[in-house]
C-alpha cells in the first residue's frame, strides 16, 4: 500500500516536471552568420498607445565584407511589443521586416534586434518608437495646428512649411531633444504662453495664453518631451 | 488483516461510534472556521498591497507615500453611472505622479487623462468587470462576466459614448467617425449616436437613373467588379460578383436608364481648332487654372493622385464617359443629376471643348480592352433587377423601379456591447469583440459565403479607426444621464431667395461654412459682409486670385455675368453681417499717417507679423495666413480692428492666435493695414 502511494507521488514529481514548455529552440535556424544587423527604416514612429505603426521595421545583416546577407535570422525583443513575426530569415535582398504593435504604456518603446554571430556571439542593433498617451496626443493635434507650420521643416505638402520663410534666428524642431531636453517644462509653458520675447528669443514665436488652455500648453510639452530625440529623461521629482 | 490496515484503524479511531463522528466533525468544522480567514489573508489584492508597501519603502518619498496609502479594498461608487470599481484597491498609485518612472503594474499612475479618476471611475473607459478583486474576473472575459478590458488601441472609443464632437485628443476616434460618413456606411446600417442622432453619410452616390447616357455597359461591368481597377481612390466597395451577375446588373441598369433633363438640352457647338492649338494641352493648363483639382484628383506618372477627394478621381475618365454626356455635363451638371455637388460652371462652348478634349484624354486603353459582352436579354436584365435589389444598391443609389430598402443591414447604434455569445467567430481568430468588429470590416464575406456586405478598400489604419468608432457605440453610451453627453447643434442653414438659388447652383457651401452649415476647404462666410469692402468683393467674384500662395486648393473661376456678381456681393454683404459692426466700433479720423507708423513698428518689430503674413512682397515671406499686400483695400477698417482684438471671437478654431492686443495697439495696426494697397494680380510668391 505505501509502495503504492510513494509510486503515485513519484509519477505526480515527476510528471510535473515535464510541464508545458515550449520549444527553447526556434523553428528557424540561420542558414548564415552575419557580422552586423542594421536597422533600414520603420524607427522613430509616433503612434497612438497600443496600435500597430503604419509602417513595419526593416532590418538588415551584413556579412564581415559589408554585403548584405540572405538567410540570416533576425529575432526582435521588446518590453511590451508584439512583433509580427517575431523571428525571420533575411531575404535575397538581405533584409527581414516585422510588423510591430506598441505597448498600452505612454513613452519610448525599443525594439531589440539580434541575429546571431560566428563564434556564439550575438549582433544586435536597437530600434526606438514612441507611443503617444492622449495627452500628448492632444499635444500633437495642438502642434499640428499651431505650430507645425514653423517648427517642421518637412511639414507636408498641404500645409506647406512656414520654416524656411522666417528670419534667423529658425525654430527648433520639437524633436529636437539636444536643446529642448535641456529646458525645463516652466521655461517650456511660459514661452508657449507668453511668446519668444519672455526668455530673450525671437518675437517670432507668438504669445498663446489668451488662444490655448493651461491643459493645451502642457499637452504640447507633454507632445515635445514624448516625440525628443534623444529621449527626454524627466528630473527626479522628490518632494 | 484487517488489524493491521492503517486506514481501517483511522476510520475506527474518528468514525466508530456516533459520538465519535460527532467529535470529529466539531473538530474539523473548527478547523475550516480557524483557517477560513487565511484565504482573505493570501488573497491577490493583499499580496499587491504589500508588494506597493516594499516598492514605496525605498523611495525618497517614502513618508508621504505611506501616509497617503490606505490599505483594504478600495471602491468608486458611482450610482447613476452604474459604477461600482474597485479597480483602486490594486492599482493603488494611479494618483501619485511621483511614481511617474515606475513601469510595473499596477503601480504605475495613470497618465494624465481630462477626467479625474472619482468623476467616471475605471470602466466607463476600460471596460472590464469593476467589482472584481482578482486579476483573472477583472480584466478578462468570464462566465460571469463578458467584457473583457478593451484594448489600450481601442481606448478612444470610449470618449465617443458622451463626445459627439471632435475632440483633440482622440484622432482615431475622430476618424473613424469620418470614415463611417465618409465611406457610406450609414447608407445600411442605421448608427444612433448618444444624442439620438443618426449618423448622416457625407458621401453622394451618384444617381444611376440616367447612366446610360454617361456610359457604357462594358464600362458598368467592369466598374462593378473591381472598382479600385478603375480608380484607386474610388470608395465603392467590391462586391464580388461574378462574371455572369456583373453584366445582368450592367444590363439592367442600362435597361432601367431613362433621359435626363440634360439629354434634351442642345450640345454646345462644335469648336473648330487651328492647328497651332492643341487642344489636349490647352485643356490641361485650363484644367490647371480653373483649379479643378481643388476636388478631383488625378493620378501622375509618379503613380501619386494630385487633388482632392470631394469628387471622383479621374485618371481613367476617357474611359467611362460619353463624350456628349461629358459636354452636356460640364454645361449644367444638374441636369443630369440634380443632388450632385459639382457647381454650375458658366463654361464657354470654348472651354468646354478644351476641358472635354483634355478630359477625354485621360484614357486608359487597357482598361475594356478585354470587355466583350454578349446582347443582353429579358431574364437577364430581370436576373440583374433581382440581385439591385438584394444587394441594397439602392441602399446608396438612386435607381429607377428599385425602391430605397429600409433597415438593410444590421442597426449598429449598440454593437460595442454585442454580448459575445451572439458573435460567431472565425476559427483561429481571438476572440474578441474589437477582433471581430475588426475581422468583419476588413473582410465581411470571411464570415459566411452568403453574406451581403461588401469589402471596402481600406488600410490598417482606416480599419482600426471604423472599430474605435463602432466600439463606442455600447448600451452605456445610451444609459447614459443626458446631461452627460456632449453634442453641439448641427445647423442646417440655407440660404434663400434669388441668390440663394445662385449660390445653390454654385454650390458654395460645398467649400464655404455659413452659419455653421458647409464644407471646410474655403473660408467661413458667416460674417464676409462685415469683413470686405464692396469693391474688392465684386474684383474677386470676377476675377477670384487667392490669398494664401500656398493653397494648392483654390476659388474656382466661375464666369458669372456682372449682373449675378452685383446681386450675389450685394445679398453677402447685407446678410453675413457681424453684429456690433457700426461707424462707432472706431474712429477712422485717427488712422493717420502717425498712427500707421506706430502699427509699423508693432507690426514688424514687436509683434513679428510677417512671419505669417506678408505685408510687403519684396521683403516678406510669410505664408501661414493670407497675404496682406493688399488688405487695405481688401478688408474694412473696423473689421480689422475687431478682428486683432479677439479672431476666434469671429472664427473659433482660427490658427490665428489672440496677441492680446491694447486698444491703442489695435488702433495702430489697423492704421497700418489700411495703407497697404498693393494691387498684385495673382499673388503668388
Amino acid at each position: 500500500m505505501r509502495r503504492c502511494v510513494i509510486t503515485f507521488l513519484g509519477l505526480v514529481v515527476a510528471l510535473s516536471g515535464c510541464s508545458r514548455r515550449k520549444p527553447v529552440n526556434s523553428s528557424l535556424t540561420s542558414k548564415v552568420q552575419g557580422t552586423q544587423i542594421v536597422e533600414v527604416s520603420g524607427g522613430k514612429q509616433v503612434a497612438g498607445v497600443g496600435s500597430k505603426l503604419t509602417d513595419p521595421v526593416v532590418l538588415q545583416v551584413n556579412g564581415a565584407d559589408g554585403n548584405a546577407l540572405a538567410g540570416a535570422l533576425i529575432k526582435l525583443s521588446g518590453d511590451g511589443l508584439v512583433f509580427t513575426p517575431a523571428e525571420a530569415l533575411t531575404d535575397a535582398s538581405g533584409q527581414a521586416s516585422a510588423a510591430v504593435q506598441l505597448g498600452g504604456i505612454p513613452g519610448n518603446y525599443e525594439i531589440v534586434a539580434e541575429t546571431p554571430k560566428s563564434g556564439g556571439d550575438t549582433a544586435t542593433v536597437i530600434v526606438r518608437e514612441v507611443a503617444l498617451g492622449y495627452q500628448a496626443k492632444l499635444g500633437r493635434e495642438i502642434s499640428d495646428k499651431y505650430c507645425r507650420t514653423c517648427h517642421d521643416p518637412e511639414s507636408s505638402p498641404e500645409r506647406v512649411s512656414n520654416f524656411d520663410n522666417l528670419t534667423p534666428p529658425q525654430p527648433h524642431q520639437f524633436s529636437d531633444g539636444n536643446v529642448l531636453n535641456r529646458w525645463t517644462d516652466a521655461d517650456l509653458i511660459r514661452i508657449i504662453a507668453d511668446g519668444g520675447p519672455v526668455l530673450g528669443k525671437s518675437p517670432q514665436t507668438p504669445a498663446y495664453r489668451n488662444t490655448l488652455t493651461q491643459v493645451q500648453i502642457k499637452a504640447v510639452v507633454a507632445y515635445i518631451r514624448a516625440i525628443a530625440e534623444p529621449p527626454y529623461q524627466s528630473p527626479a521629482r522628490e518632494r | 488483516m484487517s488489524q493491521r490496515n492503517p486506514i481501517a484503524k483511522m476510520v475506527r479511531l474518528f468514525a466508530g461510534t456516533a459520538p465519535r463522528r460527532f467529535a470529529s466533525v466539531s473538530v474539523l468544522l473548527a478547523v475550516v472556521a480557524a483557517i477560513a480567514p487565511t484565504q482573505d489573508f493570501f488573497s491577490q489584492w493583499r499580496y499587491y498591497q504589500r508588494r506597493y508597501k516594499e516598492l514605496i519603502r525605498t523611495r525618497a518619498d517614502a513618508h508621504r507615500l505611506e501616509r497617503r496609502f490606505v490599505p483594504g479594498i478600495h471602491q468608486i461608487w458611482i450610482p447613476e453611472q452604474h459604477v461600482v470599481d474597485r479597480c483602486t484597491t490594486c492599482h493603488v498609485a494611479l494618483q501619485e505622479t511621483s511614481l511617474g518612472d515606475v513601469r510595473k503594474e499596477p503601480f504605475r499612475p495613470h497618465p494624465p487623462m481630462p477626467h479625474s479618476l472619482t468623476e467616471f471611475g475605471c470602466v466607463v473607459c476600460h471596460h472590464g468587470q469593476g467589482a472584481a478583486t482578482t486579476v483573472q474576473e477583472a480584466h478578462y472575459s468570464t462566465k460571469a462576466w463578458e467584457q473583457p478590458i478593451l484594448p489600450a488601441r481601442y481606448t478612444e472609443a470610449s470618449c465617443g459614448q458622451c463626445h459627439m464632437d471632435a475632440l483633440g485628443g482622440t484622432p482615431q476616434l475622430n476618424l473613424g467617425r469620418r470614415l463611417l460618413a465618409r465611406y457610406g456606411c450609414a447608407h445600411c446600417h442605421a448608427i444612433a449616436q448618444p444624442d439620438g442622432t443618426l449618423v448622416a453619410p457625407v458621401d453622394e452616390p451618384p444617381s444611376l437613373q440616367h447612366i446610360a447616357e454617361k456610359t457604357s455597359r462594358e464600362w458598368i461591368f467592369a466598374w462593378i467588379k473591381n472598382p479600385q481597377a478603375y480608380a484607386a481612390s474610388a470608395t465603392m466597395p467590391n462586391y464580388r460578383f461574378s462574371d455572369h451577375e456583373a453584366v445582368d446588373i450592367a444590363s439592367f441598369l442600362v435597361s432601367q436608364s431613362t433621359s435626363s433633363a440634360n439629354s434634351r438640352a442642345p450640345l454646345p457647338k462644335n469648336v473648330s481648332f487651328t492647328k497651332s492649338v492643341d487642344p489636349v494641352q490647352e485643356g490641361t493648363s485650363l484644367y490647371g487654372t480653373l483649379f479643378c483639382a481643388s476636388c478631383h484628383a488625378i493620378q501622375n506618372a509618379a503613380g501619386n493622385l494630385v487633388g482632392g477627394e470631394m469628387a471622383p478621381e479621374l485618371t481613367r475618365v476617357g474611359s467611362k464617359v460619353n463624350p456628349e454626356w461629358l459636354s452636356r455635363w460640364l454645361r449644367a451638371p444638374q441636369g443630369y443629376d440634380p443632388k450632385t455637388r459639382m457647381p454650375r460652371y458658366r463654361f464657354d462652348d470654348m472651354q468646354v471643348a478644351l476641358l472635354s478634349s483634355f478630359l477625354l484624354s485621360k484614357k486608359d486603353e487597357d482598361f475594356l480592352a478585354n470587355v466583350r459582352l454578349a446582347q443582353s436579354d429579358a431574364a437577364s436584365i430581370a436576373h440583374g433587377k433581382k440581385l439591385v435589389s438584394d444587394y441594397g444598391c439602392a441602399a446608396c443609389h438612386r435607381v429607377n423601379g428599385v425602391a430605397p430598402p429600409e433597415s438593410f443591414a444590421p442597426d449598429l447604434s449598440r454593437i460595442g456591447s454585442k454580448p459575445l455569445f451572439q458573435v460567431g467567430f472565425l476559427r483561429g481568430m481571438p476572440e474578441t469583440l474589437p477582433d471581430y468588429i475588426a475581422g468583419k470590416i476588413r473582410d465581411p464575406r470571411a464570415f459566411g459565403p452568403a453574406l451581403k456586405m461588401p469589402t471596402f478598400n481600406l488600410t490598417d489604419t482606416q480599419v482600426e479607426a471604423l472599430t474605435t468608432a463602432l466600439l463606442a457605440q455600447t448600451d452605456r453610451a445610451v444609459t447614459m444621464p443626458p446631461e452627460l453627453v456632449r453634442s453641439s447643434p448641427r445647423p442646417k442653414y440655407h440660404p434663400g431667395g434669388d441668390p440663394g438659388r445662385l449660390m445653390e447652383d454654385l454650390r458654395c457651401q460645398s467649400c464655404h461654412t455659413i452659419n455653421g452649415n458647409g464644407g471646410d476647404m474655403a473660408p467661413d462666410l458667416t460674417f464676409e459682409g462685415s469683413a470686405v469692402r464692396r469693391t474688392w468683393l465684386l474684383d474677386f467674384m470676377k476675377n477670384p486670385n487667392t490669398l494664401r500662395p500656398a493653397l494648392i486648393r483654390r476659388m474656382p473661376k466661375f464666369n458669372l455675368s456682372d449682373a449675378e456678381i452685383q446681386g450675389l456681393s450685394d445679398y453677402m454683404l447685407y446678410a453675413y453681417q457681424a453684429s456690433g459692426f457700426d461707424s462707432q466700433a472706431l474712429d477712422q479720423s485717427t488712422l493717420n499717417a502717425d498712427a500707421a507708423a506706430r502699427g509699423k513698428q508693432l507690426f514688424y518689430e514687436k509683434y513679428a507679423c510677417q512671419s505669417c503674413h506678408v505685408a510687403d512682397y519684396k521683403r516678406d515671406k510669410g505664408y501661414v495666413g493670407p497675404a496682406l499686400a493688399d488688405v487695405g483695400n481688401r478688408l474694412s477698417p473696423v473689421w480689422m480692428y475687431r478682428w486683432l482684438n479677439d479672431p476666434a471671437a469671429f472664427l473659433p478654431g482660427t490658427p490665428m492666435p489672440n496677441f492680446n492686443l491694447t486698444e491703442a495697439e489695435a488702433h495702430d495696426v489697423t492704421a497700418f493695414l489700411t495703407t497697404l494697397k498693393e494691387h498684385k494680380k495673382g499673388g503668388s510668391k
